[in-house]
């Protein structure tokens, strides 16, 4: 029985691992098709002169860095404050936003932004892009802290204001410090899926705006290319590392 | 308090409406609109978008989204459980295992479907295989239809299954096992009448979390599904931009967003919330 189930999760992992371990096999393959021919870091050397590839990749790098930096603020200062006390229209709304489709969330802010440019003749952009992506990472965010709060002694903070520290002291010198492992950790959760969003990006981009996931899509509409196999491997590399320290701040 | 807790939930504050309620409104408003003669939206008010999803055209729409769904859910939870039963029974090794269920899901969704992409096409790493061993010689139609866009769904949701079933799992106590061992059931009646039911709320979270994403898909029945309007969000697509009709687009997405809801509504509901 326990070597059945052994077996099991054996084949379930290679389930789980082996398309992506072929993804980044074939990256490195001389030939276009899917037939071995040799190493090659041909589809590399590609990717380091694609500059539309180039360009997408640091608009991603863009966005998800500046709206990670401002949905982490809201969403910790969100989850402090539902602690402190609860609401239940804003704990509501953060987990309906986390439901709530792709799609669905998309084409509302798309319409939202169309019906905004009416009156203030702004366009679509790098800018609509950001707000979007705070848009969606905000309740994350605040989850993650959340599930960090909920192990803290509510007696800290009332000791700390005991010894006389007010109310911001507290949290600044005696929460903060000890929910610091979780904001880092709901930054990268952020971090990453701002960079991996497709849906959302691709309604409220604009012409200058073209990220990552929209090239790579494109390109994947067209048909698989070995191109694709390598930022792929890229991206997967960075991520899981990014995703392994996540994992082990969570856990800190 | 209640001033600086004021200040830390304006920000969420100002999210909730400006980029939550706001355009969620605008989408409410445009269902109940007519479609204008160069897209957009026009007066008077009206219902007839909410009748047209009812249309048989539509409807079959829907029913595949909820089947596939359906079908997704009920695999992951096959796939799962055994999965997070010998998580739960790995000793020192558990967390090494649950990094290898996590660390797949969070590295990209698209780059995850664009793999079952490159390995189910016709030019294909599985057909290139099969051809090389002679044992087909036409490439199988492996890619674009619904048994692709299932097996994209399983492959993209399974940790969501996984991991909350791990947790109920991993509480609970052998002593139980033992006990029902001791008074005489067989190995597989301990495990439909002890280990299932006390997994109960693992189960409903993660068929919640894997069936909500699952009916709400665009990306999996776009890349996997081929051009052919698969499930409800490549609807809700289609009419934003091809066929820019917005006010049926604004009524698929509020039916879907309802759906959501309600599911939600009823998980936070039931004792499994703690598990999300």
């Amino acid at each position: 029985m326990k070597r059945a189930l052994g077996l099991y999760a054996a084949a379930a992992f290679a389930f789980l691992h082996v398309p992506l371990i072929t993804l980044i096999v074939f990256s490195v393959n001389a030939s276009r098709f899917t037939l071995w021919e040799g190493f090659s870091l041909q589809w590399y050397r590609a990717l380091a002169r694609d500059t539309q590839m180039l360009e997408a990749a640091w608009n991603s790098a863009v966005i998800a860095m500046v709206s990670t930096a401002i949905a982490t603020v809201a969403g910790t200062l969100a989850a402090y404050g539902l602690w402190k006390r609860a609401s239940r229209v804003l704990t509501g709304a953060l987990y309906l936003s986390l439901v709530t489709p792709e799609i669905v969330m998309g084409i509302s802010l798309l319409a939202f932004f169309q019906w905004m440019f009416r009156w203030l003749g702004w366009q679509l952009g790098l800018h609509t892009v950001m707000l979007a992506h705070v848009a969606f990472s905000i309740a994350y965010v605040a989850v993650v802290v959340a599930a960090r709060l909920r192990t803290l002694d509510r007696g800290l903070e009332e000791a700390a204001m005991d010894l006389g520290a007010t109310e911001w002291g507290a949290f600044r010198q005696v929460t903060l410090p000890l929910l610091a492992p979780g904001i880092t950790a709901a930054a990268l959760l952020s971090l990453t899926i701002s960079f991996d969003d497709y849906v959302i990006t691709s309604l409220v981009a604009g012409v200058d705006s073209e990220t990552l996931p929209m090239v790579i899509y494109a390109m994947a509409r067209r048909g698989a290319n070995p191109s694709i196999n390598a930022i792929s491997t890229v991206i997967v590399l960075f991520f899981g590392t990014l995703i392994l320290i996540s994992e082990r701040m969570r856990k800190a | 308090m209640s001033r600086l807790r004021f200040w830390f939930l304006l920000p969420a504050r100002v999210w909730l409406i400006f980029l939550f309620a706001f355009p969620l409104a605008i989408v409410c408003a445009y269902s109940l609109l007519e479609r204008g003669t160069y897209g957009g939206v026009e007066l008077p008010w009206t219902l007839e978008n909410y009748q047209r999803l009812f249309d048989p055209l539509y409807g079959v729409i829907f029913l595949r989204s909820f089947g596939l769904a359906l079908a997704a859910t009920a695999i992951c939870l096959l796939l799962a459980f055994p999965l997070a039963l010998f998580i739960s029974r790995a000793g020192p090794r558990k967390n090494l295992y649950l990094h290898l269920v996590i660390l797949p899901f969070w590295t990209s969704f698209l780059v995850r479907t664009y793999a079952w992409l490159f390995l189910l096409r016709d030019t294909g790493l599985l057909n290139t295989l099969l051809q090389k061993m002679k044992l087909i010689s036409q490439p199988l139609p492996l890619l674009y239809n619904d048994g692709a866009v299932l097996l994209g769904l399983v492959y993209g949701f399974l940790p969501f299954m996984v991991l909350p079933l791990y947790a109920t799992l991993e509480r609970l106590d052998p002593v139980l096992l033992e006990a029902a061992a001791d008074l005489g059931a067989r190995p597989w009646t301990v495990f439909y009448r002890v280990i299932v039911p006390l997994a109960g709320p693992g189960i409903w979270a993660g068929s919640a979390l894997v069936f909500i994403p699952c009916l709400g898909a665009y990306l999996t029945p776009d890349l996997l599904g081929g051009g052919k309007t698969v499930m409800i969000g490549n609807l809700v697509q289609n009419q934003f931009t091809t066929a820019r009709d917005w006010p049926f687009g604004a009524a698929a997405s509020l039916a879907l967003m309802a759906l959501a809801a309600g599911l939600l509504a009823v998980f936070m509901r039931s004792r499994s919330r703690e598990f999300l």
